[in-house]
């Protein structure tokens, strides 16, 4: 049954890609205000997951409810609700900042478009080099432009996926600023990393996904993250 | 509604900014009817016979090209994903997509099409007008699988290869039809033209239909 408390709930989220199994049955809930901290090894299955939160890819077998909304069965409704942001941005780079952020306005039909335009290229600190091409960006500012769009259209759950990659000191900063942000306002984030500093940084819980399966669930603060760390994802990756 | 328009918008932008796609068909379209021009020109072939057969070799490839074209933008970035992400059904998209296609290979054609007029010492009268009609209508089945087909090969490793090895022999009907009736209308028989512009209208909406309800499915990963 959908718990609409819930940002996201899986039940037994199975995913295959021919005989390899990257979704083993995931079941976890994540409540609304929530900062989750998804930790795994390459290829364990946190990218899936996040994939098919996002409805961008199909589990399967189980169920997903994104505020208690059934993910395959209202895939327009849930994408209104989800920001998605991984290491691609998703930018034309044919196109400058704004123009950028204006179609998406348009795909999400966001009203009062322009004040939001100019208010996250303030935040995003791309004012300046708001008319230029993105293809002359370098990889930061591409994705600082990246999170203006994610956060575009006020999502609920913000999805990201490795987001720090390829990050400068200043880029990280920002992000972290409007993640926190975006908490304080109620949002639910729920992030994939393989840097458990930056992960536990602000996450209020914390999960290790291994072959597919949630090895482990815990608030963020718990030890047991840590120790889970180091024996699923640093010493796993030597085994 | 404004989701479409947004992304016909933004493919028309993109255009005039990098003139990837309209160019390339362009330089081929006209290209192929230049080489055909001087390689049947001293063979005493009577070119009217020819003509067709060459304008739509010029269309179909140049139509393959614009279509690799239009979509490596959507892959640059993984931009395709963005999209995928939009609160608009599948469908929608596939239609965007498809009149974005359709608008910049119907440009091309209608550039290539007076090139062909002069190389091969034709009026331009009414028939020209009806070649322009039969394209209409041959582009929209041509871009509807076309649009799917660069879709599924985006997801294969020689993705550019691939494209024309599927949609060539899916659209042969549909470039046997055209050729047929441009034929008829140059050599002014158009008694039976009836025929292959049902052709072409009966796979144009197949392919629109068939492709609108299988894109779901195409696009997931």
């Amino acid at each position: 049954m959908p718990n609409t408390d819930l940002a996201l709930q899986s039940e037994d989220i199975r995913k295959t890609f021919g005989s390899f199994t990257a979704l083993a049955g995931v079941t976890m809930s994540v409540k609304r205000g929530e900062f989750v901290a998804f930790f795994g090894r390459n290829g364990a299955g946190k990218t899936t997951f996040l994939k098919i939160a996002a409805t961008l890819m199909r589990a399967t077998g189980g169920k997903l409810f994104i505020e208690g909304v059934r993910s395959d069965e209202n895939p327009e409704q849930v994408r209104r609700r989800i920001g998605f942001l991984s290491h691609n941005t998703y930018l034309y780079r044919d196109l400058s900042p704004v123009e950028n952020l204006r179609f998406f306005a348009r795909l999400y039909q966001i009203p009062e478009a322009e004040d939001r335009i100019s208010a996250l290229l303030d935040r995003v600190g791309l004012r300046r080099r708001a008319k230029d091409p993105v293809r002359g960006f370098s990889r930061g500012l591409q994705q600082r432009l990246g999170i203006a769009r994610v956060m575009l259209h006020e999502p609920a759950l913000i999805l990201l996926d490795e987001p720090y990659t390829g990050l400068d000191a200043n880029a990280v900063q920002t992000l972290n600023e409007i993640l926190d942000e975006a908490v304080s306002a109620g949002r639910t984030v729920i992030l994939t990393t393989h840097d458990i500093e930056q992960g536990l940084r602000a996450a209020t819980q914390a999960a290790i996904i291994e072959k597919g399966r949630l090895v482990l669930v815990a608030r963020a603060g718990d030890p047991a993250v840590r120790n889970a760390y180091v024996e699923y994802i640093r010493e796993g990756a030597n085994r | 509604m404004k989701a479409l328009r947004a992304i016909i918008f933004k493919d028309i932008v993109v255009e005039m900014r990098n003139k990837e796609s309209v160019s390339s068909m362009l330089m081929f379209g006209l290209l192929s009817i230049v080489i055909f021009n001087f390689a049947f020109q001293s063979s005493g072939v009577d070119r009217s016979f020819l003509g067709p057969g060459i304008l739509w070799v010029a269309f179909t490839f140049a139509g393959i090209i614009g279509l690799n074209r239009s979509l490596s933008m959507e892959l640059d970035n993984d931009c395709m994903q963005g999209l995928l992400l939009a609160p608009l059904s599948r469908g929608d998209l596939y239609l965007a997509k498809v009149a974005s296609n359709y608008a910049f290979m119907m440009i091309a054609e209608l550039f290539v099409l007076p090139a062909f007029v002069l190389f091969y010492n034709l009026r331009f009268d009414a028939k020209i007008a009806e070649i322009v009609g039969v394209a209409a209508v041959a582009t929209l089945g041509f871009v509807a699988i076309g649009t799917i087909l660069s879709m599924i090969s985006a997801n294969t490793r020689m993705k550019e290869v691939m494209l024309p090895i599927m949609q060539i022999p899916i659209t042969v009907p549909v470039i046997i039809a055209s050729v047929e009736a441009t034929g008829m209308i140059l050599r002014g028989e158009t008694d039976g033209i009836t025929f292959p512009l049902a052709v072409l209208g009966t796979f144009s909406i197949v392919y629109l239909t068939a492709s609108y309800m299988v894109i779901e499915y195409v696009v997931e990963e």
